[in-house]
């Protein structure tokens, strides 16, 4: 059994930053797992720039981005082992993992970072019907493929799904001599970036089919074509007479993304459905002591920018656990979605410890223009509206943050209330609605 | 001239319809903020884009090396910038921002790694 202060589990972004903040707060006995050959995570195949113009101000490709997390680790002579799987962590946070030099190996942590990221939904996911060819593979998958491998995954492309994955393959798949027919959503808008719409697509002539879909997919060992439908809006149903064929040899599915919570779940971690990741508060702690949590495990992110600083929050909060060995304080208050909004993280916050001012993540459920954000605190007695922001537009693609003070949020509690059923509610709301549902 | 862009300003992607005389943008409309107009004179002027691409590599852990231009390079040279990498080929070890294509095209871009590979094996 090896024994360490902190060990973080997955090596891309959110674990590189965990790692490397727990470091500069003081632990430096720590420990981090990757069951790739390399550090860096997803970063290494997403060549595309992008990257970084919030956290380093400078327009970064993604190897060069996690570059500089992986130089901040290696300086620090934090441990790392590569091709290592963690197949199990026990509540008291002993990891079993596996590899080819150690076998199975044993390891013993005082607090333990999951920074496992998320994958690709597949088309097992999405239930198409059709024969099951080769060349149906995810958007991520094959910018693996093309990007470091070294391989076409095909020269006739249809790409289903609308997300920024898919757009950037569509672009890349051009570059590199494929042609791509058509891109295909489900959605009446599009959950990727508009500059990747107008760089990926517009640039290159490529369509993009809204209220579309794919209904059929044909071929016996390779995929031949696919039959393409229009959905009603409401419903997302294929409307019949809209179908068509499409021949293709590649089917590219960019249809979201899933946190990978597995080692969660084995661990008892409560889950929020909403986010498919654990439940964190604001110090990125889950439900259970000493496990904390940072990046795509907890809620998919769009910009790497936001996972390093909310995986930072995470290591700086792991290790003033292994030093300090602090108790969470009493007075809780839950966040909740409301009115237009999907999900809110944190989902706990503990107003007696939190910093100054923290900021609250969450995404709505449809575009929106001219709307209000609201943040209200409810009480046992009463509810309060402690922050209303004007935005011009919300789109589901893009992460929405709020930030709230600690001096608002206690002054709005008041004195005397008991530490429970204080709710934190995020809504949106038409520029004359009024506060009440 | 008219010309009908989408600005990427932000995520409410306003359609711009742009009337370009003589090179230069006399006029802007659709536009909601003080970045639609920008936008369209860099955009309908001279539209250059970051090539970010892969070149063959040897002796390494990937068979590819990841590389981008160091500057925006003219948009409708991102083709002929494409397929002219594909007959480049480098040798591990490589270090990330070392320059694989000096002048690119003429750009006054360098084709530089963004990833650093050492020999393997």
């Amino acid at each position: 059994m090896e024994a360490y202060d902190l060990a973080v589990i997955g090596a891309g972004p959110a674990g590189l930053a965990a790692a490397a903040a727990a470091y500069e707060a003081g632990v430096k006995k720590i420990i981090l797992i990757e069951r790739d050959r390399e550090m860096g995570g997803i970063l290494e195949q997403c060549i595309h720039t992008g990257f970084g113009m919030f956290y380093f101000r400078e327009d970064l490709t993604g190897p060069e981005y996690a570059a500089r997390f992986i130089k901040k680790v290696k300086a620090y002579g934090i441990t790392f082992k590569l091709n290592t799987m963690v197949l199990q962590i026990t509540q008291d946070k002993t990891l079993v993992a596996v590899n080819k030099e150690d076998g199975l190996l044993m390891i013993k942590a005082k607090a333990v970072v999951l920074a496992m990221g998320c994958r690709e939904r597949t088309r097992g996911a999405i239930l198409i019907p059709g024969t099951r060819p080769a060349g149906v593979i995810t958007a991520g998958t094959a910018q693996r493929f093309v990007n470091m491998e070294g391989y076409m995954p095909g020269k006739e492309v249809v790409i289903l799904g609308s997300g920024d994955i898919g757009l950037i393959m569509a672009r890349r798949l051009t570059l590199e001599g494929a042609k791509v027919k058509m891109v295909l959503e489900l959605l009446p808008y599009s959950s990727g970036l508009t500059r990747n719409i107008v760089q990926c697509l517009q640039d290159f002539e490529i369509p993009l089919l809204f209220n579309h879909t794919v209904v059929d997919i044909h071929g016996q060992d390779r995929i031949t074509g696919v039959t393409i439908a229009e959905v009603d809006i409401e419903t997302k149903k294929p409307k019949t007479g809209t179908e068509r064929k499409v021949t293709c040899d590649t089917l590219l599915l960019s249809v979201g993304l899933i946190p990978e919570n597995e080692l969660s779940k084995q661990v008892g971690l409560a889950l929020d459905p909403a986010t498919n990741g654990p439940v964190v508060d604001e110090g990125m702690a889950t439900s259970v002591e000493g496990i904390f949590a940072g990046g795509n495990v907890v809620h998919v992110h769009d910009l790497v920018d936001n996972v390093t600083r909310e995986s930072e929050i995470a290591g700086r909060s792991a290790a003033r656990y292994i030093l300090e060995q602090k108790k969470a304080a009493t007075l809780k208050l839950k966040t909740k979605a409301g009115q237009g909004v999907s999900y809110v993280v944190p989902q706990i916050i503990h107003a007696q410890q939190m910093a100054e001012e923290i900021a609250l993540s969450f995404r709505v459920k449809e575009v929106y223009k001219d709307k209000r954000l609201e943040v209200s605190l409810a009480t046992d007695t009463k509810t309060k509206v402690i922050r209303v922001r004007k935005r011009r537009i919300l789109v589901p693609g893009e992460m929405q943050e709020i930030k709230v003070k600690k001096e608002e949020l206690l002054a709005a509690i008041g004195t005397g209330e008991s530490a429970s059923g204080l709710v934190l509610t995020i809504s949106v709301r038409k520029e004359d609605e009024d506060e009440n549902e | 001239m008219n010309k009908e862009i989408i600005c990427i300003g932000c995520p409410m992607g306003c359609p711009l319809t742009v009337t370009v005389e003589a090179g230069k943008v006399t006029n802007v409309t659709g536009d909601t903020c003080r970045k639609g107009k920008e936008y369209a004179e860099a955009e309908c002027i001279n539209p250059t884009r970051t090539v970010t691409t892969t070149v063959s590599i040897k002796n390494a852990m990937y068979a590819l090396l990841s590389v981008r231009t160091s500057k925006p390079i003219p948009k409708d040279k991102i083709g002929e910038c494409v397929r002219h990498l594909r007959r480049i080929e480098v040798e591990a070890p490589v270090t990330a921002g070392e320059v694989i294509v000096k002048d690119i095209l003429q750009t006054g871009a360098d084709l530089i790694a963004t990833k650093s590979l050492d020999l393997y094996q």
